[in-house]
C-alpha cells in the first residue's frame, strides 16, 4: 500500500527488521525500524482494523508517527527490550500499513493499523480501550490523535453478547411497530419533588408519549430520592397505561456511585414494574457491561444517555469518534443510544449523524465515506440499537427528522412537549398527531420533505394542539455550522 | 369513555388520526406490499395492552400482489365482527427483523370503556399494579353490546 503514501513522507530506506541482531541491539529505534510500519501488509479478516487521524509535531515524519501509535497501542515501549524475543512479537505488534494526508487539511494524516486478535480479550470493551485508546493518545511526538473508526472482525464480534433485548424484541414487548417511538426528558432537570415529577411523567404518557425520561443527572439528590422517583413515576407510567389501552414506560436512572447502587436502584426498578432501566455513559464499559448482563437475566430494556462524550467525540483532531463509541456500546449492550438530532440544538452535522444511525442498526454497515464509516462491519446478526434523537427538536420538524431517520428511532421532545403552552397533554398530542400524520403521508408516497410543512398544517387545522405548537415553535432552528463533519464532501447543517 | 386526548383506545401506528377511509387504508397495504410484507387481520374484544394474540382471521397473506386481496379479507372479518376491535399486521420475514412492521385499527367497538388499575398496596411504600379492560368482565363475544 506503499503507492498511498506521499513521496514526501516515504519512509527512508533503511530497513533493519530483518536483522535480529541489529534490530535487537540495545538502545533505541525508530518504531518504523522495530516492525510496527509494514506498508505491504495485507489485514486478515481476523484483524482488528484501526483509522486514526493523527498530527504529528513540526518535524515528526508521518510514517514514523503512524508506526509509534501501532507501537504504543500495542507492545512497543521507548526503547528495544531483549525480552520480545522470548514472543511471537512479530503476531503481538499492531502494523501501521497505509498513511494519507486528510483532504484539505495541512498537518493531519490518516493511518491504518491493524491488530492481531490475539491482542485482545474476548467480551471485554475495558480490554479493547486499554489497548486502542490507551497511552498513545498521551504520546509526545504527536500533538493530536483522534480514532475515527475501528472494523472488528466477525470473530470478535462474536464474543460480545450485545443490546439486552434490542430494537426488534423491544417494539415486540411493547406492542409498537411501523413508526418512530415518541419520548419526552422530564424538565426542569432539577429541583422537582418527587411527586411534582411523576406529574409530568403521567400527563407527557397519557398525552400520547410512549416513553418518558429521567435527565442524566437525575440520580438520587436531596430534593428527590431516588425510590420517591420511582414509585411516584411507576404510578403516573401504570395510569397512564390505563388511561390509553398502550403500554407506557420511563428510563428510570439508576446511575449510582457504584455497582452495588446500581443494582439495587435497578431491583426496585424491576419490582415496581418498569420496562426499561437507564444509565449514564460516565459509569464506564465495566459497568455498562455489568448492567447489561443485569438487565438481560431481568427482561429489561436498557437505555444509554451518552454524557459525557462531547469531552472527547467533538473536536475532530483528538479524541474518539462517536460512531466508535456507538461500535463499542453495541457490543457491550445497550438498546437505546442517544446519537444525535442533526437539526436539534446539540453538535451533530447531518450525514455524519446518520452515520452513527447505521452503526446502530445495520446488520452489515458498507464503507461510507461521506457519512464517516471507513470500513464495511458485519455485525454477524449482533441484536439492533435503538437510537435516540433528543435535544432541541419539536413537531415543526417531523418531516426532516422522519426522512432523516426513518422509523427505528426514539424522537424525544422534552422542551417541546412540556413548554406547549396548553400544557404537557397538549404537547404530546401535537407531537403523536404530527408524527402520525407524517409516518401516513410518507407511507401514501407523499414526498414529505418538500411538503412537510404543508402536511402538518393541514393536520393542525383539527388539532388545535399541534396548531399551537407549530405557532409557538414552527421557526425555531439551530444553524450553527457542525464541528465534526466528514473531510469528503462538504456537508452543511441542516436547516428547517 | 376513556379519559385520554383521543377517547380511544391509542394502539397502532394511527389511532391519534381520524379514523382511515378504506382508500386510505388501501395506500398503507400498498406501501406494505411494495416492502415485501405479508398483512394479516386480527380481531379481539379484548385490547389489553399485554393481549400480544389477537384472534387471526385466516392466515397472513404471503405472496400478495394487490392490496383489493386484504380489503377484501378486511370486509369479511368486518361482516362476521361488527363490534370487534380489528387491526390490520404486516410481517417483514428479513433476516435480523423476522417481525411486525407495521400495525393500525381499522375498527372499533361502538363503545371503548377502558381500562381499570388495581393498586395492591404491599410492603414499604411498594405497590403492584394490575390494569383489566372493562370489557372483559363480560364473557368472550357479549362484550361491546348486540352483535
Amino acid at each position: 500500500m506503499a503507492g498511498h503514501v506521499d513521496s514526501a513522507i516515504r519512509p527512508d530506506a533503511t530497513d533493519i527488521t530483518k536483522d535480529a541482531k541489529k534490530r535487537y541491539a540495545a538502545g533505541v529505534l525508530k518504531y518504523r525500524q522495530m516492525g510496527y510500519w509494514v506498508p505491504d501488509y495485507q489485514p486478515a479478516e481476523t484483524d482488528v482494523i484501526c483509522v486514526f487521524r493523527i498530527t504529528p509535531q513540526e518535524g515528526v515524519d508521518p510514517v514514523e508517527a503512524a508506526a509509534a501509535v501501532a507501537g504504543e497501542s500495542s507492545t512497543a515501549t521507548w526503547t528495544v527490550v531483549w525480552t520480545d524475543r522470548l514472543t511471537a512479537c512479530d503476531s503481538y505488534r499492531a502494523k501501521a500499513y497505509r498513511v494519507e494526508p486528510v483532504p484539505s487539511t495541512p498537518g493531519q494524516y490518516f493511518a491504518w493499523v491493524a491488530y492481531d486478535l490475539v491482542l485482545f480479550e474476548e467480551g471485554s470493551i475495558a480490554n479493547m480501550t486499554a489497548s486502542l485508546i490507551g497511552n498513545v493518545f498521551s504520546f509526545k511526538p504527536l500533538k493530536a490523535a483522534r480514532l475515527e473508526d475501528i472494523r472488528i472482525p466477525v470473530a470478535y464480534v462474536k464474543t460480545f453478547k450485545g443490546p439486552p433485548t434490542g430494537l426488534i424484541v423491544e417494539r415486540e414487548r411493547l406492542d409498537k411497530y411501523g413508526r418512530p417511538l415518541l419520548g419526552a426528558t422530564t424538565k426542569p432537570k432539577l429541583g422537582l419533588s418527587g411527586r411534582n415529577y411523576g406529574r409530568v411523567v403521567y400527563e407527557g404518557l397519557k398525552g400520547g408519549l410512549d416513553f418518558t425520561k429521567d435527565d442524566e443527572n437525575i440520580n438520587s439528590q436531596p430534593f428527590m430520592h431516588w425510590r420517591d422517583r420511582f414509585l411516584y413515576v411507576m404510578d403516573a407510567v401504570n395510569k397512564a397505561s390505563a388511561a390509553t389501552g398502550e403500554v407506557k414506560g420511563h428510563y428510570l436512572n439508576i446511575t449510582a456511585a457504584t455497582m452495588e447502587d446500581m443494582y439495587e436502584r435497578a431491583e426496585f426498578a424491576k419490582e415496581l414494574g418498569s420496562v426499561i432501566v437507564m444509565v449514564d455513559l460516565v459509569i464506564g464499559w465495566t459497568a455498562i457491561q455489568s448492567m447489561a448482563n443485569w438487565c438481560r437475566k431481568n427482561d429489561m430494556l436498557m437505555h444509554m444517555h451518552r454524557a459525557g462524550h462531547g469531552t472527547y467525540t467533538r473536536q475532530k483532531n483528538h479524541g474518539v469518534s462517536f460512531r466508535v463509541i456507538a461500535k463499542w456500546l453495541r457490543l457491550a449492550g445497550c438498546d437505546h443510544l442517544h446519537t444525535g438530532t442533526a437539526v436539534g440544538k446539540l453538535e451533530g452535522d447531518p450525514m455524519t449523524v446518520q452515520g452513527y444511525y447505521n452503526v446502530c442498526r445495520d446488520a452489515y454497515t458498507r464503507q461510507d465515506l461521506p457519512r464517516g464509516l471507513f470500513f464495511d462491519q458485519d455485525w454477524a446478526d449482533l441484536k439492533k440499537v435503538m437510537p435516540v434523537a433528543s435535544g432541541g427538536i419539536h413537531a415543526g420538524q417531523m418531516h426532516q427528522l422522519l426522512d432523516l431517520f426513518g422509523d427505528d428511532v426514539v424522537l424525544q421532545f422534552g422542551g417541546g412537549t412540556i413548554g406547549h403552552p396548553s400544557g404537557i397533554q397538549a404537547g404530546a398530542v401535537a407531537n403523536r398527531v404530527a408524527l402520525e400524520v407524517m409516518v401516513k403521508a410518507r407511507n401514501e408516497g407523499k414526498n414529505i420533505l418538500q411538503d412537510g410543512p404543508m402536511i402538518l398544517k393541514e393536520a393542525a387545522k383539527s388539532c388545535t394542539p399541534l396548531q399551537q405548537a407549530l405557532d409557538t415553535w414552527g421557526e425555531v432552528t439551530f444553524n450553527y455550522a457542525s464541528t465534526d463533519t466528514s473531510d469528503f464532501t462538504p456537508s452543511p447543517t441542516a436547516s428547517a | 369513555m376513556m379519559t385520554n386526548p383521543t377517547g380511544r383506545l391509542t394502539q397502532g401506528q394511527f389511532s391519534f388520526l381520524p379514523d382511515l377511509t378504506d382508500t386510505e387504508i388501501a395506500l398503507q397495504v400498498a406501501y406494505g406490499l411494495r416492502k415485501g410484507y405479508a398483512w394479516s387481520v386480527e380481531y379481539t374484544d379484548d385490547p389489553h395492552p399485554r393481549n400480544t394474540y389477537w384472534e387471526m382471521y385466516g392466515n397472513p397473506m404471503f405472496d400478495l400482489a394487490d392490496p383489493a386481496g386484504v380489503l377484501r379479507e378486511l370486509t369479511g372479518c368486518r361482516q362476521a365482527f361488527p363490534r370487534h376491535y380489528i387491526r390490520l399486521v404486516a410481517f417483514d420475514s428479513t433476516r435480523g427483523v423476522e417481525s411486525i412492521a407495521m400495525s393500525f385499527i381499522v375498527q372499533r367497538p361502538p363503545r371503548e370503556p377502558g381500562f381499570q388499575l388495581s393498586r395492591q398496596e404491599v410492603h414499604n411504600r411498594t405497590i403492584r399494579y394490575t390494569i383489566g379492560s372493562y370489557a372483559t368482565q363480560d364473557p368472550e363475544g357479549e362484550r361491546y353490546g348486540e352483535g
